[in-house]
C-alpha cells in the first residue's frame, strides 16, 4: 500500500520504478477525496498544480535527476503563501487571498521537485491549541473524530495520521508543531530560532514562529529538514550557519548520552498516564546506554504568563497589516476610513485573534508597557537561562509534549486560560529559541502520547539521531487510526 | 487586574477592531482573566535582569543600499479589494 509507506521508502520506490509520482499523488488525491471529510484537515486541495508537478517529477525520475523528494507529495501549512493557490491562514481575513509569491520554505520543496497536495486546516493566524479557531471548522483526531488533533497545525498533524499525505509542514510558535504531533500519534520537530526562513509565513509572534516538519518518522523529518533549513537574505532573523546533512547522524550511538528530566515537567497538571508513558520511555533510553539525570527549571511556572505577553505584543503589530485595503477582506460600503479599518478588523478576525490583538494593544499601550512588555521580556530572559544552566550538564531535555492526550471537541473551546495550559511543557522552547521535538511514546485510553524532547541550540542533528534510535525499538510511530488503514 | 468595560471600548479602538456592545461583557471577561494569568509575572523580582528582545544573540544584519527588488506592483495589487490607476482606494480623507 503506497499510503503506508515513509518518505525514505517512497523515495526509494519512486525510483525503482515499482509506481510513479503521478500515480502515488492520484492515489493520494483518491484517499483525500474519500476520507478527508472525516477529519477536514485540508483547506484546499490543490489538484490540477499537484498533478502538473507529478508530471514534472516523473520526467526528472526518467531522466536520472531525481532528488530524496523529486515526486513525493506533501502536505503545507496554510500558514505558507503558495503562488497562485489560496493562502488563507484558517481566516475569513484571507479568505481570498490567493498569494503573488512563493514563501521560501515552499520554494525549496518546488525546487526539490516535491508535489504539493494541498494547503492544510490550522487555527486562525495560528492561534490555538486544539484547531477550533479555523474559520474552516474544526479539524477531528483521526484517532477519535469526537477529540481534537491539537493546535495551531492541527490539520499538517491529522492528515499524516490519517495517511493523507506522507508528510507535512508546520509552524511553531508556543508549541504548534510538537503538540498536535503529540495529540496525533506523529513525529514533529520545532527547530531552532532563524534555522527556517521566515519569508512567506504569515506571521504570528516574529520573535518566537518556526517552521519544521511533521512525519511519521524522524529520519523522515530529517529529509524533510534538509531541504526547509538554510539562510534566507529575504528573513532579516535567518542564521548565516551551515546546514548539516541532517540524516547522517541518525543511526549513531546513544552511549553515553545524558538526558536531563525536569522535575517541573512531572509535577501537578500532569496527567498520571501520560507521565506513566513518558517514564517508560526514558526507560527504553537507559536500555540504550543514555544516563538519566533530575534537573530543574525553576522558572518553568512562569513560561505561560510571559508567553501571553510576548506573543499577543507582537500579534497586535503583526496583524495592524490587515486593514482592508492592500489585501484580504473589506467590509461592505465603509462610511470613512476608520470605519473602514473597524469593521474590516471586526469582521474578517474570529473571537481568539482579537482577544490576543485587543492583550498585546493593551500591554503595549502607554503606561502599561513597562509593567507588561519590558517585564515578560526580563522573565524571558530568567526562562532562556534556565536552560542554558540546564546544558551545561545534559545532551537533552526529556519530559511530556502536552499535560494529558486529546481532549474533546468543544471541551475547553469557552475557556481560553485552560486552553493556553495545553502549552505548558511546549512554551517554553519558544521563549528559549531552543529546538524540539515530540516523537509518539504510547497511548492513554486509546489516545496517542507524545514524549518531548528539547536540544540545545542547533542541535537538531542530535534530537533526531535521539529519536530515530527510539523509533529503532519501539512501534509507536507505525501504529494507525483504524478508519485510516 | 481587571478591565471595565470603558477599558475594552478603549483598547478595541486602539486595536481598529469594531466590537459589537453585545460582546463586549465577554471580552471584558476573557480579557480580564487572561491578564489575571499574566499577573503572575509580577511576583518575580526583575530589577537586575536585562530584557531579550530576541532568542539569538545577533546583531541586525545590513546589506548595500541599492534596489534589489523587482517591481511587482500589478501582482501584488491584483489581489487588493479596490484598486484604481496603480492607486490603492480608500473612502475619501480629505474633502
Amino acid at each position: 500500500m503506497m499510503h503506508n509507506k515513509t518518505l525514505s521508502e517512497l523515495s526509494a520506490a519512486l525510483k525503482a520504478g515499482e509506481f510513479s509520482s503521478t500515480e502515488l499523488t492520484q492515489s493520494y488525491l483518491s484517499r483525500i477525496a474519500d476520507l478527508d471529510p472525516l477529519v477536514n484537515g485540508y483547506i484546499t486541495v490543490s489538484k490540477e498544480p499537484a498533478l502538473a508537478a507529478a508530471k514534472l517529477a516523473d520526467q526528472q525520475i526518467a531522466a536520472g535527476e531525481a532528488g530524496p523528494l523529486t515526486g513525493i507529495p506533501l502536505a503545507q501549512k496554510d500558514i505558507f503563501c503558495t503562488k497562485g493557490v489560496k493562502t488563507s491562514c484558517g481566516s475569513k481575513m484571507l479568505d481570498s487571498f490567493i498569494s503573488p509569491y512563493d514563501a521560501t520554505v515552499i520554494e525549496n520543496f518546488n525546487k526539490a521537485g516535491s508535489v504539493m497536495l494541498g494547503k492544510t486546516n490550522m487555527d486562525e493566524f495560528a492561534m490555538g491549541s486544539s484547531n477550533e479557531t479555523s474559520f474552516y471548522g474544526a479539524v477531528k483526531n483521526p484517532w477519535n473524530t469526537a477529540k481534537v488533533p491539537g493546535g495551531s497545525s492541527g490539520g499538517s498533524a491529522a492528515v499524516v495520521a490519517a495517511r493523507l499525505a506522507p508528510a507535512s509542514t508546520g509552524t511553531d510558535t508556543g508549541g504548534s508543531i510538537r503538540q498536535p504531533a503529540s495529540l496525533c500519534g506523529i513525529t514533529g520537530l520545532k527547530p531552532t530560532y532563524g534555522r527556517v526562513s521566515r519569508y512567506g509565513m504569515i506571521a504570528f509572534a516574529s520573535s518566537l514562529d518556526q517552521a519544521g516538519p511533521m512525519t511519521r518518522t524522524a529520519e523522515d523529518a530529517a529529509l524533510m529538514l534538509n531541504c526547509m533549513a538554510g539562510f534566507d537574505a529575504r528573513d532579516s532573523t535567518s542564521v548565516e550557519r551551515d546546514v548539516p546533512d541532517y540524516t547522517k547522524d541518525l543511526s549513531n550511538s546513544l552511549e553515553g548520552l545524558t538526558i536531563g528530566l525536569p522535575k517541573e515537567y512531572f509535577g501537578e497538571g500532569l496527567d498520571a498516564l501520560v507521565g506513566k508513558a513518558v517514564e517508560e520511555a526514558i526507560a527504553e533510553y537507559k536500555k540504550l546506554g543514555a544516563t538519566v539525570k533530575e534537573i530543574s527549571l525553576p522558572n518553568t511556572h512562569l513560561a505561560v504568563p510571559t508567553y501571553y505577553v510576548v506573543a499577543p505584543a507582537e500579534c497586535s503589530s503583526n496583524l495592524s497589516r490587515f486593514d482592508g485595503v492592500r489585501f484580504g477582506y473589506r467590509c461592505a460600503e465603509p462610511v470613512d476610513l476608520e470605519d473602514l479599518y473597524k469593521r474590516s478588523r471586526g469582521e474578517g478576525f474570529g473571537a481568539e485573534v482579537k482577544r490576543r490583538i485587543m492583550i498585546g494593544t493593551y500591554a503595549l499601550s502607554a503606561g502599561y508597557y513597562d509593567a507588561y512588555y519590558i517585564k515578560a521580556q526580563q522573565l524571558r530572559r530568567l526562562i532562556s537561562d534556565d536552560f542554558k544552566r540546564a546544558f551545561e550538564e545534559v545532551d537533552v531535555i526529556m519530559g511530556p509534549t502536552a499535560p494529558e492526550p486529546a481532549f474533546g471537541l468543544g471541551e475547553k473551546s469557552n475557556d481560553p486560560i485552560t486552553m493556553y495550559l495545553s502549552d505548558i511543557y511546549t512554551i517554553a522552547a519558544n521563549l528559549a529559541g531552543l529546538p524540539g521535538m515530540s516523537v509518539p511514546a504510547g497511548f492513554v485510553n486509546d489516545m496517542p502520547v507524545g514524549l518531548q524532547i528539547i536540544g540545545n541550540y542547533f542541535d537538531e542533528a542530535r534530537l533526531l539521531n535521539v529519536a530515530h534510535r527510539y523509533q529503532q525499538v519501539t512501534d509507536w510511530h507505525q501504529r494507525v487510526p483504524t478508519q485510516f488503514k | 487586574m481587571s478591565l471595565t468595560q470603558d477599558d475594552v471600548k478603549k483598547i478595541a479602538h486602539l486595536a481598529r477592531l469594531s466590537i459589537s456592545d453585545a460582546d463586549i461583557p465577554s471580552y471584558e471577561k476573557e480579557l480580564s482573566n487572561i491578564l489575571g494569568l499574566v499577573e503572575q509575572m509580577s511576583a518575580v523580582d526583575t530589577s537586575d535582569v536585562a530584557p531579550m528582545a530576541h532568542p539569538l544573540d545577533m546583531a541586525q544584519r545590513l546589506r548595500e543600499d541599492k534596489v534589489t527588488e523587482e517591481n511587482h506592483r500589478e501582482d501584488y495589487q491584483a489581489v487588493a479589494p479596490s484598486v484604481e490607476k496603480g492607486l490603492f482606494l480608500v473612502p475619501q480623507v480629505i474633502e
